[in-house]
């Protein structure tokens, strides 16, 4: 079953550490090119933790529209 | 539970180097590992894994952070990870890099001699000299030592006080190493399609 909401990173304030990456269960999150996270919203489970660890402050969560 | 790798423990290795710089300052040069690295993989492979998996230091804040109570999930004031706090602080470490190399080389010139303290946050003589036996190594290799060791334990401190207070890996938003090699990743991958964003 998929989640209800799933991890967005807003790339322009990433910076880049992958702090989530390392938190993430599911290893939904790769860091593109340096730059910033992405999430893969087919894996993710909005659990959340991502979010908590983000020391930027970044990550947000999204609704899965039906 | 996630699959632990080899690089999953190098947060030990941090440990361990402030130890070795406690016992004898020379191996303060390691450091440079730390400092070459990172940008060796930005420039050549033109991406963050050091920071992804390499960095013994935000690993070691993350495992600490786990072992004590504090606001684990309070998140840092905005402007710690703004553009302008991460570029200005960016400047300031590598001015104080530069003011580094200068004394190593005053020393290596014969114009100033070596002084052995760890100087703290820039400002707080903390004597070492316990460190040194004088004339193990060119005296200017180990005035770069002591410089160096002092940017390496500062920086750590700060990221320790940051920990406190909020989350565990505060420091990497304007970690000076994290800032430059994103950057060098920016500027490498610019023009590609996902667009870069630049501030
Ligand atoms: S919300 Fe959980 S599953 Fe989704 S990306 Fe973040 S850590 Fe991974
Ligand atoms: S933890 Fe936050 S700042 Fe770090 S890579 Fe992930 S989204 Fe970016
Ligand atoms: S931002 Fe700095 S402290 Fe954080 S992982 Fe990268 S190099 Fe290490």
């Amino acid at each position: 079953m998929a989640s209800k909401f799933f991890a967005v990173a807003d790339r322009k304030s990433c910076v880049s550490c992958g702090a989530c990456f390392r938190e993430c269960p599911r290893d939904a999150i790769r860091i593109d090119h340096g730059c910033y996270a992405v999430m893969d919203p087919a894996l993710c489970i909005g659990c959340g933790k991502c979010r908590r660890i983000c020391p930027a402050d970044c990550i947000g969560m999204e609704e899965r529209k039906a | 539970m996630k699959k632990k790798h080899w690089y999953d423990w190098l947060w030990i290795w941090t440990i361990i180097y402030f130890l070795l710089g406690f016992f004898n300052i020379l191996f303060a040069w390691l450091g440079m590992i730390d400092f070459l690295l990172p940008l060796l993989l930005a420039v050549f492979g033109g991406n963050k894994w050091f920071c992804n998996h390499l960095c013994g230091r935000g690993q070691l804040f993350t495992v600490i952070s786990a072992k004590i109570p504090g606001p684990h999930s309070r998140p840092a004031p905005r402007w710690l990870s703004s553009p302008w706090f991460r570029y200005g602080f960016l400047v300031f470490f590598l001015t104080m890099f530069g003011n580094i190399v200068f004394q190593t080389y005053l020393v290596y010139s014969g114009a100033s001699t070596l002084r052995e303290f760890v100087k703290l946050f820039w400002t707080f003589r903390v004597p070492w000299g316990w460190a040194y036996t004088s004339g193990a190594a060119p005296d200017w290799a180990a005035q770069f030592s002591f410089g160096f060791y002092s940017l390496m334990l500062t920086s750590t401190l700060i990221g320790l006080i940051v920990m406190l207070l909020y989350r565990p890996r505060t420091w990497c938003s304007f970690c000076p190493m994290g800032t430059m090699t994103q950057t060098i990743c920016r500027l490498k991958h610019r023009g590609k399609e996902d667009a870069i964003i630049f501030h």
